[in-house]
């Protein structure tokens, strides 16, 4: 495993113990199992501990993690068929995201991602999963192509947030998170939104506004990242644990919010460690929200999906 | 000891209350912000508190809006008592809350209701940057969409007056959620056929220039009003160079086809009048 994180390398040095002692067993005449089985034991005690518990700045670390299964990974195993299609038609091609269309278990569906590079060179060309307004507006044109051919849309949200560039203020950065947020209003057909690493602020929101929202366990969703909120609140971005735990970005809160619909859950020790089962996880929740969906006619789609926002907030009358 | 009693230092600083700022009694003379001139308080306040010398619009706030753009006591309020709770126990939110509401003497940031622009009935929006920096947490949306919903049971239009930093940090994805919800109640709204109609003041960023502010069916400014997503200070630190003096200013917008028209505020009821007029039914 490339990326340790502090909290979990217990857990890693254990592992490797074990396997160490299991090789001294195969290779030798040393009976070691008794002391296999104790240690395996204990690893099984100290996993539930460390990830059984995650705090949410460990989440926060799990959702960044360097290999974390991007949009394209689940794509892979979610569906057949997948062929994407490029550019805005206005100005060019955003490579953080991706889109197409594709069946999902024999029915065709339109898949709209964030996506993040696996290694710096591809990260560059994607810009890190930062979208600039064409990346939206991509996003859109297919949005109303899956409308026009009654697709259900299937996003999955994956950006630390909308590019903070020159160029994508001249571009109308505004105006292109706005026209989403307010067209995808619109849509007649279901969208299901899956949250599957950082969910970041207005940028994510664009590709986020559905009939269900789901949240793989260990991602966040929120409204500035941590280090944001440090800056912002306390002027010290070191203080980014601290926000992480203030701020609510965790599943768990989102739910506790109304935010969000389902919590799916993770391999134990993070969605990259099985990412197979990952997708399978993500697949039992997913083509329940679309049958669900399904059984809506156009007008209770929408009506719905106000009343499913119109209900998110929390205010007094005093 | 003989020389604590006369000793020079003070071991105390004074510093001043808060409620001691408030009482200072308001100057006759008020600096302009853009040219640094000096006027008559009252002068300034004639010319809606524009700047005479320079132009530069100083903000004005939610009342002083609805009094340069209403007919006389036509103006009535909606949801006055909605004001924000604390939902994720932030510290001090509910402290910060309080002392902005005694400053401004509104309870949330922003001001609904309906009223006459030269005769013809709208609904509309204010906000004051006054209250938090305009920031949209629960209240703000609700309170706007709750607008909107009536403009579009009313079959009125909507006008809005954007002045925020963004997003309310201390109400986390509940604040970003509210970008959602004020869009799609426009988007109702706006497929009943109803006009929106959205003026950005300074300054429209973040959050709110990313949802209901951008989407009317036409997009006013101010002069020299900042308008954008991101922060100048955070776009500089990311790509590594200076921007230029004008970046995210209304005209800069204007140039960069994001905006109808930017209008000064001594032309706005009027502005707002005509495409009232010339949105009624029939075209009267």
């Amino acid at each position: 495993m490339k990326h340790v994180l502090d909290f979990e390398k217990p857990v890693v040095n254990l592992r490797e113990k074990i396997a160490e002692l299991k090789k001294i067993t195969q290779d030798s005449e040393m009976d070691l199992t008794d002391e296999i089985s104790t240690l395996e034991e204990r690893l099984k005690v100290l996993e539930d501990d460390i990830y059984g518990n995650l705090k949410p700045w460990e989440r926060v670390q799990m959702a960044r993690h360097g290999e974390r299964p991007t949009t394209l990974d689940y794509i892979e195993r979610l569906f057949t068929d997948f062929i994407e299609f490029h550019g805005d038609r206005l100005f060019g091609d955003d490579a953080a995201i991706v889109s197409g269309i594709a069946f999902y278990k024999d029915k065709p569906v339109t898949i709209i991602g964030h996506q993040r590079g696996k290694d710096t060179k591809e990260n560059i060309r994607r810009n890190f999963g930062m979208p600039h307004p064409e990346g939206y507006r991509k996003a859109l044109r297919h949005m109303k192509q899956a409308e026009k051919f009654n697709r259900p849309i299937i996003c999955f949200i994956d950006t630390k947030g909308a590019y903070p560039g020159k160029a994508a203020e001249e571009r109308g950065q505004s105006e292109a998170i706005a026209r989403n947020l307010m067209e995808m209003a619109g849509l007649t057909v279901p969208i299901v939104c899956i949250v599957i690493g950082e969910g970041g602020s207005g940028g994510a929101l664009a590709l986020g506004v559905g009939d269900h929202i789901h949240m793989l366990e260990n991602s966040t969703y929120s409204v500035i990242s941590p280090e944001g909120a440090a800056a912002l609140l306390w002027k010290d971005a070191s203080l980014a644990k601290h926000a992480a735990e203030t701020m609510g970005i965790t599943s768990y809160d989102l739910k506790k919010l109304h935010v969000i619909d389902e919590i799916i859950p993770e391999p134990r020790g993070g969605a990259h460690r099985d990412v197979d089962e990952q997708a399978k996880f993500i697949d039992t929740v997913l083509s329940k929200s679309l049958k669900t969906l399904a059984t809506y006619d156009e007008e209770e789609l929408l009506e719905k999906r106000w009343e499913k926002y119109k209900q998110i907030g929390d205010y007094t009358n005093r | 000891m003989l020389k604590d009693i006369f000793g020079k230092r003070r071991r105390y600083a004074s510093i001043p209350s808060e409620q001691g700022k408030m009482d200072v009694p308001e100057g006759l003379m008020q600096k302009c912000k853009g040219c640094n001139k000096i006027f008559y308080r009252k002068e300034v306040k004639k010319s809606l508190h524009v700047c005479t010398n320079c132009g530069y619009h100083h903000p004005l706030t939610a009342w002083e809006r609805i009094d340069s753009l209403f007919d006389v006591d036509t103006f009535v309020e909606w949801d006055a008592e909605i004001s924000s709770a604390n939902p994720l126990n932030f510290p001090d939110y509910i402290e910060k809350l309080e002392k902005d509401q005694k400053k401004t003497g509104l309870n949330e940031g922003v001001v609904t209701g309906k009223g006459l622009i030269d005769s013809h009935p709208t609904a509309f929006a204010v906000m004051d940057s006054n209250f938090r920096m305009g920031s949209m947490g629960s209240a703000i949306g609700e309170k706007i969409a709750r607008a909107v919903e009536n403009a579009r049971k009313e079959e009125i239009p909507f006008i809005i007056f954007s002045a925020s930093g963004g997003a309310r940090m201390q109400e986390g994805v509940l604040s970003l959620m509210q970008m959602a919800k004020t869009s799609i109640a426009i988007k109702r709204f706006s497929d009943a056929g109803g006009l929106m109609i959205s003026v950005m003041t300074h300054p429209t960023t973040g959050g709110v220039s990313a949802s209901f502010a951008s989407i009317g069916d036409y997009n006013f400014a101010e002069p020299g009003a900042l308008i954008g997503f991101a922060g100048r200070r955070i776009i500089e630190q990311t790509i590594r160079e200076k921007l230029p003096q004008d970046f995210q200013t209304a005209e800069f917008q204007l140039k960069h086809g994001q905006l109808d028209k930017v209008i000064h505020r001594k032309e706005m009821r009027n502005t707002l009048a005509q495409l009232l007029k010339l949105h009624e039914k029939g075209g009267e």
